[in-house]
């Protein structure tokens, strides 16, 4: 074998990692749509819109909906209920956030029916269920409460339940979405 | 044990993990220094492309998987709906669906290198074995693969293949019910396909690390077939044979890129793009391409063996042509005790390499015949099926008859001193 | 140098077998079909003429959809044709969904979402099996279920004529000289001027039917023209990368030879 020249190795250097530069990059290029793959299909983010008949509801009572397979509580609230919620003192509240930024008529709570805690459905859409100590929801995995406006009041939560983006088409219908 | 032949790393971290594991001083060993014969030609490159095939295959299949239904009812909405809604799934799908064939054409090549300069032979048997079972382990996983689109061909492909394994006495009709899991092929034979369809390439890998392993051991053949007598017939594998395959395995994937963006149905069949109906079977069905040659070789066989002018039967039609479709490639397991010839290149015996490129031709022309329907004539006169039954009878000659004579009658051309010889006399 | 010409033969042997395969495929079909000039068959810059996909749905809407279901495609994905969300919002409104159950349990018809998939004019294979005597097949697939898709389809749509002289045809069948066989259940479904187009493009059978079949190969492949835009940059990258990898290796066996 003959003896490699200095400006051989050099031109090597150079040459071989411009084609590791190349390697790279392809192998990131072919791994991107492997990965994208996995992201929401694009049927799934089009049925991300669910509407809701809520003129059976009565107050009181709640009614459970899927919206983007995840469950929503949409609450009619009474007055009372409706008073709790906007009588609290801010300053008691973890998440302060006051009702009416929470709702868009008073009478409807559209909150998504998921523990910010680590993700069970808390219990107390029905009249039978257990509320928690103020009234609105009760997480039986941990222990977390809500108030009549979804807000976190004692347990390990660290945030209110979400609302999410909805609007009322008509007196008698939401779409949430 | 290892540890006592070890030579330290300079790099801290590498070493400490080398020298409780060493991955890195086997890697240095089987990959980096590794003495590998100088004189490859291109056709080394195809092991290495058909490795990258494999794990292609494997990484698309898991994803695919992750977005496919394997239920009658569902199967066939779920592939378009990876075409059509999840992102970037047409991309992915096409390059499974190509990647098929074009692990076939890799491989196909891979055993034509083996048998052109005698890489079977001793002491190489075990690893040519290994390699034999590799190929029938992919034409399993090729055949269940395209049975769960669920489109037309799938189902009826799936039904004709089955149905094969009745022909065999006694066990056959048994065999058949235990893949169906039902009376004919339906959603049961669906799920259990799927299953194995995700088994199986891992089955294949494990299979590939013994034929890399038994390789490893032997060293490679080349192109002389002429052993390596010292470090001067040799490289280390890296940096020369890495770089080479990997600028041959470019050239190849270069050639599937052209198939998966501009032409990705033309290996395939339209037919499979409608649903599968189990009322009505496809005009014409013809298996994937890969298989057309075994298809003509099953369907050669048109008459019952027994004894001439008596009603006794030993072998049906339909038992001899599934013998002689599968005694094609378990022919290849004795390859090795066929072809006894000293000499492994084709380069050093004129004769066998005229035999084997006819057998070549032969095999390319019974895919041609695979392809067409069982009436079919050539230039619309010469009925196809004795041309399939006359390149039927090569092909088993070859192996049988050719080989084993060969063995004991070729000369052959006088080999070379030495491989660092031949490069040095051919680079004059 | 030999050697490497020798694997790209075999290498263009199998690639062209393959094409050998499809050629002779094609050829088994006993009709032949004219091969026609289409946009999207244009091998590396296919696209789909967006005006052409609109005049093709609304043949389909108007003609095609009585009997064929299109049931993979959605009204939002007529975005693809240049359609804004509102015109789309306004499409779909146009039909009428069958959506439930309730919370009585009773289906109810609701007008149409972007998220809707086209309705089938039949509500199982069975009715439409009923309704005329063979299913019509469904038609988001159709152009890549056919060999040769396109041409056969338009050829299809303008393949209508008298029968032969003493071939007697059953009520409900029709002689269209590209069906094999020639014996169709569907009668011709387009004639001149019935479907109004909007702007000068003539209302005739033969717009009619290239304007369908833009549509059709669009709901065959949706994907194509991304699929080979992506394929120019990926052959580019391909190819800068070979002959980058083959000066490596020239470079670095230079001192071997």
């Amino acid at each position: 074998m003959t003896t490699i020249k200095a400006d051989d190795v050099k031109r090597r250097d150079f040459l071989q990692l411009t084609a590791g530069g190349f390697g790279i990059v392809g192998v990131i290029a072919a791994a991107t749509p492997l990965v994208n793959s996995l992201n929401p299909a694009k049927d799934t983010l089009a049925l991300a819109t669910t509407e809701v008949d809520i003129s059976t509801i009565p107050p009181g009572e709640g009614r459970t909906v899927t919206w983007q397979g995840k469950p929503v509580f949409i609450k009619h609230r009474t007055p009372e209920e409706i008073k709790e919620a906007e009588d609290v003192n801010l300053a008691l509240l973890g998440d302060k956030e006051i009702d009416s930024d929470r709702v868009k008529r008073p009478e409807w709570l559209v909150a998504i029916g998921i523990c910010t805690h680590l993700g069970c459905v808390p219990t107390g859409q029905k009249m039978t269920e257990a509320r928690g100590d103020y009234g609105g929801w009760f997480c039986p995995c941990h222990g977390s409460h809500y108030d009549t406006s979804g807000r976190i009041r004692k347990g390990p939560a660290p945030k209110n339940l979400a609302v999410p983006p909805y609007e009322f088409i008509s007196d008698t219908v939401i779409k949430i979405g | 044990m290892a540890n006592k032949e070890r030579t330290p790393f300079e790099n801290p971290v590498v070493e400490w993990v080398d020298s409780r594991l060493p991955v890195f001083t086997l890697m240095q060993k089987e990959y980096g220094v590794f003495p590998t014969p100088k004189n490859f030609n291109y056709f080394w490159n195809f092991g290495a492309i058909a490795m990258f095939m494999l794990i292609t295959m494997i990484v698309t299949g898991i994803v695919l998987a992750m977005h496919y239904t394997a239920n009658t009812e569902l199967a066939f909405d779920s592939v378009e709906r990876i075409m059509r809604e999840v992102n970037g799934g047409w991309l992915i799908r096409y390059i499974h669906m190509n990647g098929a064939s074009f692990f076939f054409i890799a491989v196909y090549i891979h055993i034509f290198r083996g048998m052109y300069y005698g890489s079977y032979k001793a002491p190489r048997e075990i690893l040519w074995m290994l390699g034999v079972l590799i190929f029938l382990l992919m034409m399993g996983t090729a055949f269940i693969g395209y049975v769960l689109p669920w489109g037309q061909m799938s189902l009826w492909g799936a039904t004709v293949i089955t149905n094969l394994f009745s022909a065999i006495p006694f066990v056959g009709d048994g065999i058949r019910t235990l893949l169906w899991g039902g009376f004919s092929v339906d959603n049961p034979t669906l799920t259990r396909f799927f299953a194995l369809h995700y088994l199986l390439p891992f089955v294949i890998f494990a299979v590939v690390f013994l034929h890399v392993w038994a390789l490893h051991v032997t060293g490679s053949n080349n192109p002389l077939g002429i052993d390596t007598k010292g470090p001067q017939d040799t490289l280390p594998f890296h940096p020369y044979y890495t770089i080479k395959d990997t600028f041959g395995l470019l050239v190849f994937v270069l050639i599937y890129a052209l198939f998966i963006f501009f032409m990705p149905n033309a290996l395939g069949h339209p037919d499979n793009y409608i649903p599968a109906n189990p009322m009505v079977t496809p005009a014409h069905i013809v298996p994937e391409w890969y298989f057309l040659p075994f298809y003509a070789m099953l369907r050669a066989i048109t008459f019952d063996i027994g004894i001439p002018f008596t009603d006794i039967v030993f072998i049906n039609a339909k038992l001899g042509g599934v013998i002689v479709m599968f005694g094609s490639i378990l022919l290849w397991f004795v390859l090795p005790w066929l072809d006894t010839h000293p000499i492994r290149s084709a380069r050093f015996r004129p004769l066998f390499k005229i035999f084997l490129l006819i057998l070549v031709a032969d095999f390319i022309f019974l895919g041609y015949v695979g392809m067409q329907t069982a009436d079919a004539k050539l230039f619309g006169v010469v009925p196809l099926i004795y041309l399939g039954q006359a390149a039927t009878a090569y092909y088993l000659a070859y192996f049988l008859v050719i080989l084993p004579w060969l063995s004991k009658n070729e000369k052959g051309r006088e080999l070379p001193a030495s491989i660092n010889e031949a490069v040095l006399a051919k680079n004059k | 140098m030999r050697k490497s010409l020798l694997t790209l033969m075999v290498l263009a042997a199998s690639v062209s077998s393959a094409g050998l395969a499809q050629t002779a495929m094609a050829a088994t079909g006993e009709v032949h079909l004219e091969e026609q000039e289409w946009g999207f068959d244009d091998f590396f810059t296919g696209t789909y003429d967006r005006a052409a996909l609109q005049r093709g749905y609304k043949v389909y809407r108007e003609v095609c959809a009585a009997c064929h279901s299109m049931k993979r495609i959605a009204f939002r994905h007529l975005a693809d044709f240049g359609y804004s969300e509102a015109q789309i919002k306004n499409i779909a409104s146009e039909y009428s969904i069958e959506d439930g159950p309730n919370e009585d349990g009773d289906m109810f018809d609701r007008s149409g979402r972007p998220s809707d998939y086209f309705p089938s004019p039949y509500p199982n294979e069975n009715a439409a099996k009923a309704a005329n005597g063979v299913a019509p097949p469904d038609l988001s697939l159709i152009i890549k279920a056919r060999h040769d898709g396109a041409n056969y389809v338009y050829g299809l749509l303008a393949g209508y004529e008298e029968p032969p002289e003493g071939k007697e045809l059953a009520v409900g069948q029709y002689w269209n000289k590209v069906m094999p066989g020639h014996v169709i259940a569907m009668a011709a479904p387009l004639s001149d001027g019935m479907i109004a187009y909007e702007d000068e493009t003539p209302e005739t059978v033969d717009q009619y039917s290239r304007d369908i079949v833009e549509f059709l190969a669009w709901a065959a492949e949706p994907e194509m023209e991304r699929r080979k835009r992506w394929g120019i940059n990926v052959l580019i990258f391909l190819a800068a990368f070979a002959g980058l990898m083959y000066c490596v290796k020239k470079k670095i066996w230079k001192p071997v030879y």
